[in-house]
């Protein structure tokens, strides 16, 4: 496992900010990391690359215990924090050749010009950074944290303040660079979780309320299945109550209706009444909870 | 270390701090020797240079605070450290590295005044009678100084991520540490008993003894001390983090 988290613990006076939480990201996996403001995802982070000492529980990168002390882990990790923090009096390049000078890098003008390739920064790479608006940033900060090519990567909101064009390069950046590294993302905003992880994780108020890939998270909330389903003419609602393992239906209008069961076979229910009935089937689509759904309904449940 | 030395000191000159700084020291200086009726050496009958020596404290005392306060707050202010922190550079190696930036920018700063020196040393009579051993002895007690205060500066800087309260409380632990030991000693109760162990704890005290042109072991000691307490607290006050 290149990050496993285990019990860790992490309080602030009286608050727990993290408690006993514990998880793991494999290699060439995209973690999405979910959870409301003040949930404790900061932290956790902040902890992981070592900035913060937690109170308890351990933090091991590719099997090496994470400590402030050791260096040699730091240099595994590339970590974009929130608020992405840069010498705005800098230029962007010479910024990228502080940060290759910090880690020691062989060619340090190669990298930093293969780095600015990567980002799309080549036209902006001569400019302050002050200078730059908040997009071009954000890419000098994700820039400065794959400069040293980690094999982990921590990134704390990287895609906030993006316009949807520079959010859809990004996220692929992101999703190239999850092929061969370990990536722990994150975000509140749902789609980039859709788009981009393999696996989220939730948290709320310090304590991990859901772990899966969204689709096994979706069906573990609840045993309901939707399909909604356009027939070729009106049917009688009580008919419907044929289908086997029907719990409900909503008509919504124009031969439209959504009809809840508890199978997963509930497609195939639905065709073979549709046949039965001698209705045509027009459309047909299985509705699967948002993960804003899971997510409002993990993080309220657990409050 | 290096990274972090060599980025602070092309912070210095890529804005206008270095400039404005070091400008404004010898502006003072210059004013002051030369212009000032009351202190300046075209005044005096003698070609000595202690003037400088003993107004470059007091200016230190205010310009080096101004000038180190940024160094942790900026950072801090700005999280730049949290990455920073994350990096594979010890926080002793940041201390380290900010400081002797400060420190080249102090040599940097002193360099030019070497001229009003050169000066005097013209204005003597015959040209050239001048006590250079003793000069030399005193531009090294105002590095000294200027040193002790600048890990003073550097110290205050890492308490807060407010510049202004940096240079605050830099001004004061330098106007204490300066002049502070001294008025306390001079407190009428102290007198005969405490005030020479009072007086030799204050810089004032080792910087004069430096100046007159003797460097004793225990003058050096005390700066050095001075200067590792202050960066020591640094490095524990930018360690702990809660």
């Amino acid at each position: 496992m290149s990050i496993l988290v285990s019990h860790l613990s992490k309080q602030f006076g009286p608050q727990k900010a993290v408690n006993d939480i514990s998880f793991q990201v494999g290699k060439g996996e995209i973690l999405g990391f979910l959870g409301p403001n003040g949930a404790g995802k900061t932290t956790t982070m902040r902890m992981i690359t070592g900035y913060l000492a937690p109170d308890a529980g351990e933090i091991r990168i590719n099997d090496i215990p994470v400590s402030e002390e050791n260096q040699a882990i730091k240099a595994l990790i590339g970590y974009l924090p929130e608020n992405n923090p840069l010498y705005l009096d800098m230029y962007v390049k010479e910024y990228l050749r502080y940060v290759a000078r910090i880690y020691n890098i062989d060619q340090p003008w190669k990298r930093i010009s293969e780095v600015i390739g990567m980002t799309g920064l080549s036209t902006e790479s001569h400019k302050l950074i002050r200078s730059l608006s908040k997009g071009y940033r954000q890419r000098v900060g994700l820039a400065q944290a794959i400069l040293h090519d980690p094999e982990v990567l921590i990134l704390d909101e990287a895609t906030s303040g993006l316009d949807p064009n520079q959010l859809i390069e990004i996220r692929q950046l992101i999703r190239d660079l999850g092929k061969e590294k370990t990536i722990l993302l994150s975000t509140h905003i749902m789609q980039e979780v859709q788009a981009l992880c393999d696996r989220v994780v939730i948290i709320n108020k310090g304590i991990i309320v859901g772990d899966g890939n969204i689709h096994m998270l979706s069906q573990n909330l609840s045993n309901a299945y939707r399909v909604e389903v356009i027939f070729s003419r009106p049917v009688v609602g009580i008919t419907l109550r044929e289908i086997s393992g029907y719990i409900r239906h909503d008509d919504a209008g124009g031969n439209r209706y959504i009809i809840t069961g508890e199978e997963s076979t509930l497609n195939e229910a639905i065709f073979d009444f549709a046949i039965r009935k001698n209705l045509k089937i027009l459309e047909m689509s299985t509705l699967r909870e948002s993960v804003e759904n899971i997510f409002q309904q993990l993080t309220t449940k657990a409050s | 270390m290096r990274a972090v030395y060599l980025r602070e000191l092309a912070s210095y000159f890529s804005s206008m701090i270095a400039y404005i700084t070091v400008g404004l020291l010898l502006a003072v200086l210059g004013l002051v020797l030369w212009v000032f009726p009351d202190f300046s050496l075209l005044q005096t009958p003698f070609a000595s240079i202690d003037a400088l020596f003993e107004i470059a404290p007091l200016i230190f005392i205010f310009l080096i605070p101004a000038f180190t306060m940024r160094t942790f707050a900026e950072e801090k202010q700005a999280a730049t450290l949290e990455v920073l922190l994350t990096r594979p550079i010890s926080a002793w190696h940041i201390v380290t590295g900010k400081y002797l930036a400060t420190l080249s920018w102090l040599a940097i700063a002193l360099l030019p005044t070497l001229i009003y020196v050169y000066s005097i040393y013209q204005l003597g009579s015959p040209p050239g009678n001048i006590d250079l051993g003793q000069i030399g002895a005193s531009y090294f007690g105002l590095f000294l100084l200027g040193a002790v205060f600048c890990a003073i500066g550097v110290f205050a800087s890492a308490q807060t991520s407010n510049q202004i309260v940096a240079f605050v409380m830099a001004v004061f632990f330098c106007f204490v540490l300066y002049y502070g030991f001294y008025f306390i000693s001079r407190i009428a109760s102290f007198s005969g008993s405490l005030d020479a162990i009072i007086e030799s704890l204050g810089i004032d005290y080792h910087y004069h003894s430096i100046s007159r042109g003797v460097i004793e072991t225990r003058d050096l000691m005390y700066f050095i001390c001075l200067i590792g307490l202050c960066l020591t607290w640094t490095w524990v006050t930018i360690t702990k983090r809660t």
